[in-house]
Order: C-alpha cells, then structure tokens, then sequence
C-alpha cells in the first residue's frame, strides 16, 4: 500500500461513482413532445439498458436522475424545483431537448428560458427533438462525469478527498452548482474518429 | 338555410343587430352588449334556431382601433346543421371592459370566458368563478393583449444564481388596470 493518506478512500470512491453511473434510475419529468424520442431511447431499438440507466422510477425519491423532457413553463417551475428537492443526494440532472436547455424556440411571457433557471443541470442535450443516439450520447457524458465525480451534488458534497490525484479531466470545483461546459476531450471530434 | 339565421335576427332584434355580413358561407352579426344575453338566449331556445352547442368563444385584440377589442361567440347547431358567429364590440377603459357572461345558456361559456379574461383581460360579468385559468394567480397583465410586451416574464422561481436573461421583467405591469379592477 502506497504511503499516500488518500489513497484507499480515494479508490473507495471511484468505486462508488463507478457503481453509481451505471444504476442510474431515472425519473422522467416528461412535458412535452421529447417524451416521444424518450420513449423509443427507452425502448428496445436503442436500449438506454445497455446503460444500465433502464428503469424509470416515477416517485423522485426512488430516482437519482431527474430527465427534464421538454418545454418547461414558469408555472411548472416551482413544481420542478419540488421534484427536484425530493430527490436524495447525490442526484443528477440532464436537460432533455432545447426547451428544457434553453427555452427553444418559445421566446414568451410563458415558457421558462431554460429549466436551469430553477434546477441545476449537468448535462445538456440539444436537439428538437434529440435523435436517440443523442440522448445515449448526453447519458454517456454524464456517467463520465459521475465516475470523475463531478456531478453538481457530488461537488456539493464537497468531498475533496475523492478527486482522483490523476484526474487530468478536473476541472476547478464551481460551489454554486452551476453546469460547466464540455472539456475538450469529451466532444465530438471534428475529424469522425470514433473515442 | 342561408341567411335565415340573420334574418330571423334582424326581424326580431332591430336595431340591436349593429351589423350582419357573410364571409366564406360564414353568417356574421354583430350585436349590441345590451341586448346580448337576449340574443344568445333566442338563439339557443328559439326552435329554429337550436343553437345547443357554443363551439368557441374567444376575443380579438384591435389594437389602437376603437372601440379595442371584440369577443366572439361561435355556435353551432347539433340539429339544425347551421352556425352563426356573433361579435360584441368592447371598450378599452376599464369600466367599460366587460360584456355579460353566457355561463347561464352553455356551461362550456365557463372555461372559455376564464380564458378570455386571463389573456385579454375582458370581464364577464355575472360569471360564477372570475380567476385566471391558465396563467398563475401571481401573474400580471394580459399577455395576449398587443400591448404586452413581447419579451417581458414573470418568473414564480429563480435560483438565485440562475443565469439571468436580458429578457427577464418582474412584476412589469404593476400599475395596470387589472390589479385596479381585478379587486
């Protein structure tokens, strides 16, 4: 054993998150017509199973991922946050689709730009409506950051100790939940290769 | 059944029919607020009339036109075949912005002149259950009155470190008529 005092919770935590990322139960806060692309994502053509992300829990305190699947309103923003607050840390959020991003192209007294006015978000899927190999994509990215333990309540936590001293993908620890942008290693490359 | 309906209006109503047209096959009267509840109610019990279903109700906003706005009824008759539209011409000024509700003649007036005052901000008086519909009771204004600005929110909730947007306006219509009339 390395004479390293981080060491052993160090491992010990990549092992949680490694088990974490890979039993996410979902509850999808299904609004509009992405639950459609949802649906097929969910289903045995693409098989979000084979992400061991299958079961959808529809009590938010069964559900450590909060799919936020559509246009959310400015009336529905309390309810949201209710959902969200419900959850037990540590808890994840994705962005389903450009109205749960942005607003989309709703710009009115009634559609909320974005739903990380009222929810943290750690992953942003765009698309209106995402393909399904999206979605897996925005799942992927996420049990990436999960297992480098940065999920916006895993930061909160604020357990330091867990970083992995080797993490070159860390980035610096951003208290107020708030999402961060994609490193350069986690988009798509522009030259097709597949990562 | 052309015309019939518009001149059985005319021959009862006289002068309270302001206007009567056709537009598309479409039968269209417009009638005084004083003598509408007189109207829809000889339409919906009259036998040749039987107009038993009001199919819609909503208003239009007439922006810097007087008189402003125009609530429109849409009935139509499950057994005589035959529809009818009828326009209310309504006032800006608060006092004057309303027209009587139809609540009492079709339960489905109900919802509908919810909506109609939630977004255009027309009263209808006598109604059983004046409250918005669709938007929250926190909102102010009527959003889909011309003059709303197009890019003014409301939020119910923040994060306090959400990212703010260049469009975000709160409480923008404070002094409005509708907190004045809405009592």
């Amino acid at each position: 054993m390395p004479d390293h005092p981080g060491y052993v919770p160090t491992k010990l935590q990549d092992a949680i998150n490694w088990a974490q990322k890979y039993s996410l139960f979902t509850y999808p806060f299904a609004t509009a017509c992405c639950a459609m692309e949802f649906m097929a994502t969910m289903a045995g053509k693409y098989d979000i199973a084979r992400f061991g992300a299958e079961f959808p829990r529809f009590s938010p305190r069964q559900a450590d991922l909060l799919l936020i699947v559509g246009t959310v309103t400015e009336r529905q923003g309390p309810i949201l946050r209710r959902i969200y607050d419900q959850m037990a840390d540590p808890k994840w959020v994705i962005a389903f689709g450009v109205c749960a991003s942005t607003g989309g192209f709703y710009q009115n007294y009634t559609v909320m730009p974005g739903a990380d006015q009222v929810v943290p978000v750690d992953v942003y899927i765009p698309g209106c409506p995402p393909r399904p190999e999206q979605v897996l994509d925005g799942l992927m990215t996420l049990q990436r950051r999960i297992q480098d333990h940065r999920g916006h309540s895993q930061r909160e936590l604020g357990n330091t100790a867990a970083f992995t001293p080797h993490d070159r993908r860390r980035l610096p620890i951003v208290p107020d939940g708030t999402s961060m942008t994609l490193d350069e290693d986690e988009r798509m490359p522009k030259d097709g290769r597949v990562l | 059944m052309a015309e019939s309906v518009l001149t059985a209006l005319t021959e009862r109503f006289g002068d309270a029919i302001l206007e009567t047209g056709t537009y598309v096959g479409d039968e269209i009267a417009i009638v005084a607020r004083e003598q509408l509840v007189a109207v829809l109610t000889f339409l919906r019990d009259d036998p040749d009339m039987a107009f038993a279903m009001l199919t819609d109700l909503t208003v239009v906003d007439y922006l810097e036109q007087t008189p402003r706005f125009e609530v429109v009824y849409q009935l139509y008759s499950l057994s005589k075949k035959h529809r009818v539209r009828l326009k209310v011409h309504v006032d800006e000024a608060p006092e004057q912005c309303w027209v009587p509700t139809a609540t009492g003649l079709w339960h489905a007036a109900n919802w509908a002149e919810r909506e109609a005052w939630d977004l255009y901000g027309v009263r209808f008086e006598g109604h059983p259950d004046m409250r918005r519909i669709l938007m929250y009771d926190e909102f102010v204004g009527h959003p889909l009155r011309k003059d709303y600005p197009q890019n003014a929110r409301q939020p119910l909730l923040r994060r306090p470190d959400a990212t703010p947007t260049d469009d975000q306006t709160t409480r923008l219509l404070e002094d409005s008529h509708d907190r004045r009339t809405s009592g």
